[in-house]
């Protein structure tokens, strides 16, 4: 069980250049979105919200269903899919792939199913070069670090960092204006584009009636990444599924606007399988990767299934006042944010990371913001009572449970309660300035602890109301 | 195997028994509005423009003709196979090389060449778009690979928006392997969300409306 990486957080908090990368960035994307919203084009947005919140409903409840038509379609137009129940089967099947083809090179365009699976990191294993390519996550991958938010990968880093880690990975002189280094990216990463057998992109969303994959980008290098090599893979997780390519005309109204405030992004590509007889270029080989990996255990909670409607816009993230201050790396799984918080819990089960869904005030502002209306914070209070329940089947927390007993027991007993009021002033150490700065030991206990250690209270009145209360009906007599 | 294990999974979830049909779907909500041609091309221009991209009216073939061939002038491009760049005399332009059915062949001009030149499928007014969609005649790499764009396309093909062309198309699969929309140049905000142009796509972006 991963407790809550109180060390971890803390030193985000006070690492101050952190905070403003943090909270600049994620309130410019806040502003870009709400301004994308107000446009008089998008007057319609939250009836194209209601909408798809519909259709990945009656997706997600049909799932089995569109699953096999996607299938059949791919299958039609001469591609494959392999279902994978897991993140080991999904990585194998790769290994494999690129042993029987004779895969040197990987070019990967932006997944954030592939770093459930840590893809490269297993194909390294083989010795074959894998590269990301959108911008971001080539910054993150030189420097050997995870994503910090699912839309903006190296949204916590400044020019100058990346200055250093092109310094020291690439060897070339250190540069720090960000076209030029923009460039530097672009001449490194166009030479491994042209020399990659095999290009592996994510899944924004998956055609059922189709047959297949949309992939939505700003920079180019998923469009590369699936028209320069000989074979393509698509990773998707399999709730990523829409019924017909007419559905996309809502889904993509919603994803750019959430995400980064445009109205449609600069590339959206629509890949339905190999190259067709004729054509110059495209993939001579197309396989979709289907990922499980815990998501047929999320179906079974019909109350809380809902989380695998996201598209992973990253819009909670932004919105939310608790990863603006803790950021993306204090999140235990490859999901961050508020959606982390509902998702992980959900695929590992509750007792994993019981912090997660505390770490949260409750605002409400990330099921506002959704698009496709995943009552986020009505999920939070569930998993926190599942936890609950989890703690008390598993006899943890018996101190707890016994302080709260206690506790109700003073309360619906008016002689108990106004003798603990009494002697409450003398348990108290002095106050300062009317507050008291520590408390005694027997209330540093369960999660009170963690509460009191940020808080001061307030110092008991000199008289209780009880006591004016009394009094006053004295004085009156 | 998994195919089988995750789907008996997810049935048994959801209560579902293979084969079960499903329940009505949401109705598709697509709503095309009635805008005349010149507001069409207006929209069109100012959204592209909106995003960095340059875009000209040309009135007729020959106009077509000759702004791309002072965009080329003294540079090396190439162009995709449509014939509606032959109509346009755009091939026959000194410094333009066209005709490319081999994979090597074309990948190495597009990877070298300084402009690429192609027409579209279609294109959306609201939002500044070209739809490509792949084919012999419309290769991938031509819009992608080369640090500039230019695309010709007649105004026949300019739609409102994306709601009419999925109604025109409402399923992209059975025309292309691959359909993409270009909407501005290519760029990137994740360095300090400083805006860079053509970071891995073109950086320039021409569309002219014949």
């Amino acid at each position: 069980m991963s407790i809550l990486p109180a060390g971890e957080i803390r030193k985000t908090l006070l690492d101050d250049r952190l905070q403003t990368a943090i909270y600049g960035s994620t309130g410019r994307l806040v502003g870009k979105r709400r301004e994308s919203i107000d446009d008089p084009v998008a007057a319609e947005f939250e009836a194209w919200r209601t909408h798809a919140n519909a259709i990945k409903r009656h997706t997600i409840e049909n799932l089995d269903y569109y699953l096999e038509e996607l299938e059949r379609n791919i299958v039609k137009r001469g591609g494959k899919v392999v279902w994978c129940k897991d993140a080991e089967e999904a990585a194998e099947f790769v290994r494999r792939l690129c042993r029987e083809k004779g895969v040197r090179r990987i070019v990967k365009s932006k997944s954030m199913t592939t770093e459930e699976v840590e893809l490269n990191h297993e194909v390294e294993k083989d010795n074959i070069d894998v590269v990301e390519t959108d911008l971001g996550e080539y910054i993150l991958q030189l420097a050997k670090e995870k994503p910090y938010h699912i839309v903006a990968p190296a949204l916590h880093k400044t020019r100058y960092d990346v200055a250093d880690i092109f310094t020291k990975t690439l060897g070339v002189e250190r540069e720090t204006v960000i076209e030029k280094q923009t460039m530097i990216a672009r001449r490194v990463l166009r030479e491994k584009f042209l020399t990659a057998d095999l290009g592996i992109t994510g899944a924004n969303f998956l055609v059922a009636g189709s047959g297949a994959v949309v992939v939505v980008e700003n920079e180019g290098n998923a469009r590369l990444s699936s028209s320069a090599p000989r074979i393509q893979i698509a990773f998707a997780g399999m709730e990523k599924l829409i019924p017909r390519a007419q559905d996309l005309a809502v889904f993509l109204k919603i994803l750019g606007r959430s995400a980064t405030g445009q109205p449609l992004t600069v590339y959206t590509s629509f890949l339905s399988g190999p190259r067709w007889p004729g054509e110059i270029d495209g993939p001579e080989e197309f396989y979709l990767v289907l990922l499980d990996n815990g998501r047929t255990k999320v179906l079974q909670d019909p109350a809380k299934r809902q989380a695998l409607y996201c598209i992973r816009c990253g819009a909670c993230l932004n919105h939310c006042p608790v990863y603006r201050k803790i950021g993306g790396h204090n999140y235990p799984w490859v999901y961050s944010g508020p959606i982390g918080a509902i998702l992980s819990p959900q695929f590992h089960g509750v007792t994993r990371d019981p912090w997660l869904p505390h770490a949260s005030s409750l605002c409400g502002a990330c099921g506002e913001v959704c698009p496709v209306k995943i009552e986020i914070p009505k999920i939070l209070l569930e998993l926190r009572r599942d936890i609950a329940e989890a703690k008390e089947r598993e006899g943890e927390d018996r101190v707890q449970q016994l302080a709260f007993k206690a506790w109700a027991f003073v309360m619906t007993h008016p002689k108990l309660w106004s003798l603990a009021l009494t002697g409450a002033p003398y348990t108290m150490p002095e106050a300062e300035n009317g507050w008291i700065r520590s408390v005694p030991g027997f209330m540093k206990i369960g999660p009170l602890a963690g509460w009191l250690s940020q808080r001061d209270l307030p110092a008991p009145a000199p008289k209780s109301f009880r006591r004016l209360w009394k009094e006053r009906q004295e004085g009156r007599q | 195997m998994s195919r089988d294990l995750i789907l008996s999974s997810i049935r048994s979830s959801l209560g579902r028994r293979a084969g079960q049909p499903v329940p009505a779907r949401p109705p598709v909500l697509l709503k095309i509005p009635e805008v005349p041609l010149a507001r069409r091309i207006g929209q069109f221009c100012e959204a592209l423009g909106k995003l960095n991209g340059k875009s000209l009216v040309a009135k007729n073939l020959e106009e077509a003709r000759d702004y791309v061939a002072g965009l080329v002038q003294g540079r090396r491009a190439i162009a995709s196979n449509a014939p509606f760049l032959g109509e346009c005399g755009i091939t026959s332009i000194p410094g333009v090389e066209t005709g490319f059915t081999g994979r090597m062949a074309l990948r190495e001009r597009c990877a070298t060449y300084d402009i690429g030149i192609t027409s579209a499928s279609f294109a959306l007014a609201e939002t500044g778009t070209l739809v490509m969609l792949s084919s012999a005649e419309e290769p991938r790499l031509v819009s992608l690979l080369p640090p500039v764009h230019i695309a010709v396309v007649p105004t026949s093909k300019l739609l409102t928006g994306l709601d009419e062309l999925l109604t025109l198309l409402p399923d992209p699969a059975g025309h292309t392997s691959g359909m993409a929309f270009i909407t501005g140049p290519s760029r990137t905000a994740d360095i300090e969300q400083f805006l860079v142009r053509g970071v891995h796509g073109p950086g320039e972006i021409h569309v002219v409306l014949v």
